[in-house]
């Protein structure tokens, strides 16, 4: 359209003296200064110092606690089982509402139903089915596949335990994976499917050489957000398996506001602050799109 | 009304200078055609006059008043974009009482301004409708009328008929001639078709590279461009040029060209001699014979095309291609031999650096450089 | 080599109907059974086999749920915790989502960097030194700490969005205001902000779940004054099953509501269009 000389924004161009734009912004930068980002250095300061000296003595109360390995266990088996189920099925999603699929409309809205579903209530709906007295046992004795209710929840059967989390959390937060692809995909000129389908390409083919590559960015930032959060797994984990199960978040929980400690709840949280920065420098590391790949 | 006046203004964009010091005067009820390609900072400077852009240096005059850090509001100007910035979640009627409703004006004058200037626009029907509702040319139309409702002492247009479809455009044109020459507005048009710049106004400032290269009436333009850009810009198909150079054999110079030589008797191109030119003329300034003689060079026909009107003839001569324009009876058989007469009145002679244009003595005939 | 095309498109309808067919079942069948299960009668709340059709639909559940002591007040809470949220957020948020859409200024891309990676930083490792300092301004285990920490994490999403909003409003609106004798407020109250209300309301319900649902953040900051979740939570262990149904049912249907009625603006808030 325009070239270099016309290119700049139609919009107002601010000078480097124009207060306006430094104005509008001052509220929300002088908000998050004082209640987040001195909250986190003074997280930073619970966690290595108590007493008015430097100690990593928070740390190693919290790796030496009986519950440390536990929790550092079961929530990196929920980070790696949950992401990558959960992309499968929220690119199946994504690329089902994308087609030409009749009534697309209604589909779609069920499918974000459970977006702005808590992790809480996720919880608490599925630990009403999977209950011992609950609706699958219901169900499954109904139909004749087992004849007296069978402990899916059952404390000493961690695996299960860990696998009801999952599909709770598949159920509730798929949704929100689903949209950012949906985005992605949006911004597919479909021109590049048809072009491939000419050329002889069928349908998986084209998702994986066409669609995922392209997809790449959007990817990266599902992947990013899905992995933080699951690092913070807490209340679906509590309601679904009560005691029996722990994460890192939870025993966060536990030391500030059971055990009054805020230097070892805080070293907990800067714990799962590494564990997310480490992951999501990896996932932008290894879906990085250099430029010349970009679609613009 | 008000007259407009630029002085040495000055329009930079980081590392991109958009504007680089431009004069411009536009009298009282002047219509001035800014025309350029994409880039050459016509819009910018529109904006600037808009006062939607700060100027970074240089003065603004409307009206005799120093308009140069007046916000918009404060301007007395109405603008219509290119994208038209109709209002969409507002009625048409609220649309083009927009203006006017921000000057408080009493309702009885609203009514009747807005009436007056849907009518003119022909869209006194739609009043009631919101843009969402009607077309694309229409939203144009009620861009126009909010812009004249005002009354306001100078009309900016930035590229209005731009983004309508080739016959709409055509129409509009003619239709917004005829309705700006009955408002006797002081008007300022930035476009970068030359067809529509030359159809609309009454003088065309020509831009380049943020500067303006020539200031004319549209045929001052057209027949006697500034330099190769201003020629090569304006006219479909733009205006040929070639290689030359002037010899003199004898009393009569003569004009070299890759493709062969024709003598020119005019004592002021024998000055020209030994100077390395470029020879401008238009298609159809170019006559074709059917035989060769005296003072015609020879051609190769490459393409023929068939205008209905008349016929455009791409031809190689030499080293040179050129767009001849025949009546369109004349229909040669691509790679056969033609003879060209170029048209002496119409030849223009280029600085071959520069580009510029070399002004002969006729007075009358000499370009106004910007 | 390949089958004939309509056969594999056929068994490919078929397959790609049955895939969305299955997925939609998953996503409603839940919701349906806690729906139900939160509608049953109390001693149907601990029947086995459990009835998979509405049958005898009762409000004693409920009843119960909310009359439990501490959750009328926790419900209470929660509304009001959201509104502040919502408020404050998007006093404070629209104007920066406003400049950074509409001015190129230096700084500008240093503070959407900035306000997108907040996001990295867990929740966890916020609510934490928030509960020790508000103890240390008195503000602890009340509505409005948990509004301000709710504010926190809201803003940087209302920066974002209400950004994208007022990116999709074509600048050259305001402008033309601007020509015709607006100011620059006034061509933003008369212009832009109209054109851009759909967007912000959505992000204004959004808010208001997201305040709805956390539950870390409000678990560690209240104690006796507790929100919904933060009191479900509390009360969770050894809780009969009809507070659970209750109480999930409670939690989880304002969510579906509200997605389900601002579902289309979702997409032009996240700078998208989808039907």
């Amino acid at each position: 359209m325009t070239s270099v000389a016309e290119e700049v924004p139609l919009g107002r161009t601010a000078r480097r003296w124009e207060v306006l734009p430094y104005g509008l912004i001052l509220p929300t930068v002088a908000y998050l200064s004082l209640f987040f980002a001195w909250p986190m250095v003074q997280a930073f300061q619970l966690a290595f110092r108590e007493g008015g000296a430097w100690t990593i003595e928070p740390f190693r109360m919290m790796v030496n606690d009986a519950n440390f390995e536990d929790a550092f266990k079961f929530t990196m088996l929920l980070v790696v089982v949950i992401v990558p189920l959960q992309f499968v099925l929220a690119l199946a999603m994504a690329l089902l509402i994308n087609s030409k699929l009749h009534g697309r409309g209604v589909f779609l809205a069920i499918f974000i139903m459970p977006l702005a579903i808590s992790d809480l209530a996720a919880g608490l709906v599925w630990q009403s089915i999977l209950t011992e007295r609950g609706y699958l046992n219901t169900f499954l004795e109904a139909i004749g596949v087992i004849d007296q209710p069978y402990i899916w929840l059952d404390p000493t059967k961690p695996n299960q335990l860990l696998m009801a989390v999952v599909v709770a959390e598949l159920w509730r937060s798929t949704a929100f994976v689903m949209v950012i692809f949906l985005a992605g995909l949006q911004g597919i000129p479909h021109e590049y499917g048809e072009a491939a389908e000419v050329f002889g390409a069928g349908f998986f083919r084209r998702v994986r050489t066409v669609i995922l590559p392209l997809l790449k960015p959007s990817l990266q930032v599902a992947l990013l957000f899905r992995i933080i959060f699951a690092f913070e797994a807490f209340a679906v984990v509590i309601a679904i398996t009560g005691r029996a199960k722990t994460t890192l978040a939870t025993e966060a929980w536990r030391w500030q506001a059971d055990y009054f400690n805020s230097h070892v709840a805080a070293a907990y949280s800067a714990l799962i602050l590494v564990l997310s920065l480490l992951s999501a420098g990896i996932v932008v590391w290894f879906l990085r799109t250099p430029r010349e790949q970009m679609l613009q | 009304m008000a007259d407009v006046r630029f002085h040495a203004i000055r329009k930079t964009f980081g590392k991109v200078t958009a504007v680089d010091d431009v004069d411009l005067e536009v009298a009282d009820g002047d219509f001035v055609v800014l025309l350029g390609p994409s880039g050459c900072g016509k819009t910018t400077l529109l904006r600037c006059l808009a006062g939607l852009e700060k100027v970074d240096g240089g003065r603004v005059l409307i009206g005799g008043r120093d308009a140069t850090n007046l916000p918009p509001r404060r301007r007395r100007i109405a603008m219509v974009f290119q994208s038209y910035a109709v209002f969409p979640h507002l009625k048409l009627f609220d649309n083009i009482a927009f203006g006017l409703r921000m000057q408080k004006e009493p309702k009885t004058v609203i009514r009747e301004r807005v009436d007056f200037a849907a009518k003119l626009l022909h869209i006194e029907d739609l009043l009631d409708r919101y843009p969402s509702q009607i077309s694309g040319g229409q939203r144009q139309r009620v861009a126009v009328a909010r812009a004249i409702a005002t009354k306001a002492d100078v009309l900016l247009m930035d590229e209005p008929l731009s983004n309508l479809d080739a016959l709409l455009r055509m129409e509009m044109r003619a239709e917004l001639k005829a309705l700006l020459r009955q408002l006797g507005t002081t008007t300022i048009y930035v476009t970068h078709d030359q067809v529509e710049a030359l159809s609309m106004g009454d003088r065309i400032a020509v831009m380049n590279a943020g500067r303006i290269v020539q200031l004319d009436s549209p045929l001052a333009v057209y027949d006697y461009p500034a330099d190769t850009f201003v020629g090569g810009f304006v006219g479909t198909p733009p205006m040929n040029f070639l290689a030359a150079d002037i010899s003199r054999n004898g009393a009569v110079p003569l004009v070299n060209l890759s493709g062969g030589s024709f003598p020119l008797d005019d004592p002021e191109v024998g000055r020209l001699a030994g100077r390395r030119l470029v020879l401008g003329i238009r298609a159809e300034a170019i006559v074709v014979e059917p035989a060769a003689g005296e003072g015609l060079i020879e051609a190769t026909v490459i393409v023929v095309e068939p205008l209905g009107s008349h016929n455009l003839l791409t031809v190689k001569t030499g080293d040179d291609l050129l767009k001849v324009s025949t009546p369109p009876h004349l229909f040669p058989e691509p790679d056969s031999l033609i003879w060209l007469r170029l048209e002496p009145g119409r030849i223009r002679w280029m600085d071959s650096e520069s580009g510029r244009a070399i002004p002969l003595a006729d007075p009358a005939a000499a370009p106004v450089p910007g | 080599m390949n089958p004939p095309r309509s056969a594999v498109a056929g068994l490919g309808r078929v397959f790609v109907y049955g895939s969305a067919a299955l997925l939609s079942l998953f996503i409603l069948i839940p919701i349906y059974l806690m729906t139900l299960a939160a509608f049953s009668s109390n001693e149907d709340t601990y029947a086995y086999p459990k009835e998979l059709l509405p049958r005898g639909l009762s409000t004693e559940t409920m009843r119960f749920f909310i009359n439990f002591g501490g959750v009328l007040d926790a419900l209470q809470r929660s509304v009001i915790v959201a509104v502040i949220t919502l408020v404050l957020a998007l006093v404070i948020g629209t104007p920066a989502g406003y400049a950074l859409a509409r001015f190129a200024f230096r700084g500008g891309d240093t503070l959407r960097l900035s306000v997108v990676g907040t996001r990295a930083f867990p929740i966890v490792i916020l609510s934490i030194p928030l509960a020790v300092i508000f103890i240390r301004w008195g503000v602890d285990d009340t509505v409005l700490g948990v509004s301000i920490a709710h504010t926190a994490l809201a803003l940087p999403f209302v920066v974002l969005t209400t950004a994208s909003v007022f990116a999709g409003v074509s600048p050259e609106l305001e402008e033309a205001a601007m020509t015709l004798g607006c100011s620059r407020a006034t061509a933003f109250v008369k212009v832009a902000l109209p054109l851009a209300l759909p967007g912000l309301a959505a992000s204004a319900i959004f808010v208001f779940i997201v305040s709805w649902n956390e539950v870390f953040a409000a678990s560690l900051l209240t104690l006796r004054h507790r929100t919904l979740p933060a009191e479900v939570l509390a009360l969770l262990e050894g809780a009969p099953p009809n507070f659970r149904f209750a109480g999930g049912f409670f939690l989880m249907a304002p969510s579906v509501i509200v997605i389900l009625l601002i579902r289309r603006y979702l997409f032009s808030m996240w700078g998208r269009v989808l039907k």
